[in-house]
């Protein structure tokens, strides 16, 4: 569904992603995980074209996303770590906005999608100041389930939540994914998070690069370097219990 | 719907400013014949009587009173703006045609023929310039004459800014009697006569006929070494007037030799001091020299506060309108196309800093001496606060909500309509009304061109040292800056979205 040839973006002198090929199936879930400033909310973008690789091929579902912008963001849905609701507009608004600007009429999903995400459909009326940040992050992803896209991409979609909502949260993504059985890219620095919702395909990036891809049991059991386990290593034991549990 | 509603407002600001535009601006008459005066209290006594005489003719005629300097006067007098003000001969050797060089006054009248203009006999009296100290003042320094000034160095000059610059002002009076010692500074000739008798300066440069060299005890100092020209009146006027109203010339050139300097200045006195509206002592001047009943149009303060709001609306409703409708879509660009911004941000900035009078006076030129000229010259001081509020307010929207738009898809039509217009509204809305409050304030300038206003009473009031009058404008202004503040805060308040009202 979604597939990185060589794919080279630099920020100056920086390679963000520095010669990366990576492909997702359609249907699956996956989370890429690293240290701050290893470059997986750059991928992240890169992969839906809101920023241009430099070099290499980005493909989804076959076609270059360096084409028809415009038709692909109608195809995946997007959310980010802050919510990136627009202030001026209810969350109704917000929730409506791609259906409008993609001449859609969506109005008769609002209740099924308030459902999915289990968001209070009275809260719709609000502005996202008036919302807490759980409530915010819900109204995100509706947004970004409105036009009932193939793919989901999340930029940290529980990173701003204190813990308690956060991972109240996290149960509910898990079902959420189940559910829609779409496929899924999301970017989060925690690794109990990522073994949580992405058990069977977890990618951890350093510097651009891929230091190892595959399930979480994999990078526990068969670490590929040094920096593989010394990650795995300071995350494990919250895991062990969440993976236990 | 935010959009809607914002929508909605900018229809309703466009419709109110096209309805005003409409309602002031109208079909204009055919042009009445326009009497000018520069801004001093004989001038503005003389364009009366010239307007009265061309009245009484017949003549559908109109008064520009205290115009700028005679540079303004008579180029607009050479651009058809006006059709006859009064000028002096020494004015016009030593100043307007300097590089003419012409010896006489036979030779001044032919060139001025030839520029389309002419020039009537003299009205009968010499306004010379002057320097003139307190008498009290003077017999304690032994001063009687200009050459005595030069055994007191230090002394203070009040000299009008036109005296300190003109070659036949303060540098030729300077050099002819070397005078370098003085220490000369530039202020508003009534103004000077104030400070002179405070004593915070010791002469001012004055004209022979002044009403106040009476009212203040004052004497003039002999020019010893006949520096200043003769500056005899006279009427200057537009050849043309000959075929367009020959009545109105001739009867405005009656005024040849009918006034002598005593009789100039009682009128002056009269009018300065003694507060008689300028028509009502032009009135009675004709009456008494021609036996003719004039029509004086003394406007009561109510109808003056009305003519003068509707004229202040007009230079401020059309040019803010014009701001407005070219300054968001150049902040538009200059935020979407970098390369743009710092040539259009710079360029609205640097039309900020050229000083207002200048910048009348450089629009005179194109636009002539009309109201137009004051709207233009309005117009681009209200851009730069609007630009760069619009430039600023699309250009830190904040990060995530641009990726959010672009992720969601928008094209750039809708990203501008739903996202960041919404988001720069208030911003924007803040800039119009710096922009509004500061064309308030400098549209009191207008009147330096005759475009009317609240400046008109205050000019006025300066000339005449008359605080009520200078009220009469200043406090209309201020309160029409606090209401159109106010009106802007209610529409921010109506049309920001109670999510962004929080923030």
């Amino acid at each position: 569904m979604i597939r990185l040839t060589d794919v080279v973006k630099r920020f100056g002198d920086h390679a963000a992603v520095d010669g990366i090929s990576l492909s997702i199936k359609r249907g699956t879930t996956c989370a890429l995980i690293g240290p701050s400033g290893c470059g997986k909310s750059t991928l992240l973008r890169v992969m839906l074209g809101l920023l241009p690789a430099d070099s290499g091929a980005v493909e989804f579902d076959g076609r270059s996303v360096a084409g028809d912008g415009r038709t692909l963001r109608k195809r995946v849905g997007y959310a980010i770590q802050s919510g990136g609701l627009f202030p001026h507009l209810t969350s109704r608004q917000n929730v409506m906005l791609p259906a409008r600007a993609h001449g859609v009429d969506a109005e008769s999903r609002t209740a099924e999608l308030a459902g999915l995400v289990r968001l209070e459909p009275a809260l719709l009326d609000r502005y996202p100041s008036e919302l807490s940040g759980g409530q915010r992050q819900r109204v995100a992803l509706m947004r970004a389930l409105v036009l009932t896209p193939e793919a989901l991409l999340l930029d940290e979609p529980l990173g701003a939540l204190d813990p308690v909502v956060r991972s109240e949260l996290q149960t509910e993504l898990k079902a959420l994914f189940a559910t829609l059985g779409k496929t899924v890219v999301l970017v989060t620095h925690d690794l109990a998070e990522a073994a949580y919702l992405a058990p069977d395909d977890i990618v951890l990036l350093r510097d651009g690069t891929i230091a190892q891809r595959g399930p979480f049991a994999e990078l526990r059991e068969k670490p590929a370097d040094a920096f593989v386990s010394g990650f795995v290593e300071a995350q494990s034991r919250r895991v062990a219990a969440l993976v236990a549990s | 719907m935010s959009v809607r509603r914002w929508l909605a407002a900018s229809a309703v600001v466009v419709v109110v400013a096209v309805a005003l535009t409409l309602v002031f601006v109208g079909a204009a008459p055919d042009r009445p014949l326009r009497v000018g005066s520069k801004t001093f209290t004989e001038q503005v006594v003389l364009g009366e009587v010239l307007e009265q005489l061309a009245s009484s003719a017949g003549t559908n005629a109109e008064h520009r009173r205290d115009l700028g300097d005679s540079r303004i006067l008579f180029n607009a007098l050479l651009a058809g703006d006006l059709d006859a003000y009064p000028e002096y001969t020494g004015t016009l050797f030593a100043e307007l045609l300097r590089d003419e060089d012409l010896p006489g006054f036979a030779e001044l009248r032919e060139h001025l023929g030839g520029l389309g203009l002419g020039i009537s006999e003299p009205i009968g009296f010499n306004n010379t310039y002057a320097i003139a100290m307190r008498r009290e003042r003077a017999a304690e320094l032994g001063v009687a004459r200009v050459s005595d000034l030069a055994d007191h160095p230090g002394l203070r000059m009040g000299f009008t800014p036109g005296f300190m610059e003109r070659a036949d002002g303060w540098p030729g009076l300077r050099a002819a009697y070397g005078l370098a010692g003085l220490d000369a500074r530039g202020m508003n000739h009534d103004l000077a006569y104030r400070a002179l008798e405070s004593g915070d300066i010791d002469a001012v440069d004055a004209y022979s006929t002044d009403a106040e060299i009476a009212y203040y005890d004052l004497v003039w100092l002999e020019d010893d070494r006949r520096f200043f020209p003769r500056y005899d009146a006279v009427v200057l006027y537009r050849l043309d007037l000959a075929e367009r109203a020959p009545e109105a010339l001739a009867a405005m050139l009656r005024l040849e030799g009918a006034l002598d300097a005593l009789a100039m200045s009682a009128l002056n006195e009269s009018a300065k001091i003694g507060r008689v509206p300028e028509a009502v002592v032009a009135q009675r001047f004709i009456a008494e020299a021609f036996g003719v009943e004039t029509q004086a149009v003394v406007e009561t303060r109510a109808q003056r506060l009305v003519r003068t709001t509707l004229e202040q609306l007009r230079l401020v409703g059309v040019s803010m309108l014009a701001a407005v409708l070219v300054s968001i879509p150049l902040g538009i660009v200059a935020a979407r196309v970098r390369p743009a911004a710092p040539l259009v941000l710079g360029a609205v900035g640097i039309l900020q800093t050229i000083p207002a009078l200048a910048l009348l006076v450089l629009l005179i030129r194109p636009f002539g001496l009309t109201s137009t000229t004051a709207i233009v010259a309005l117009f681009l001081y209200s851009l730069l606060p609007i630009v760069r509020n619009t430039h600023a307010a699309l250009t830190s929207i904040p990060g995530d909500l641009r990726e959010s738009a672009d992720a969601i898809g928008l094209t750039a039509a809708q990203r501008l309509r739903w996202i960041e217009m919404p988001l720069a509204t208030r911003s924007i809305l803040a800039g119009i009304k710096t922009a509004i409050v500061i064309n308030i304030g400098t549209a009191t300038l207008a009147a330096l061109i005759g475009a009317g206003g609240y400046g008109q009473p205050i000019l006025t009031g300066i000339r005449l040292d008359d605080f009520g009058l200078i009220l009469e404008g200043a406090v209309p202004a201020a309160a029409m800056a606090i209401v159109f503040g106010l009106t802007f805060d209610g529409i921010e308040r109506a049309i920001t979205p109670r999510g962004l009202r929080a923030a």
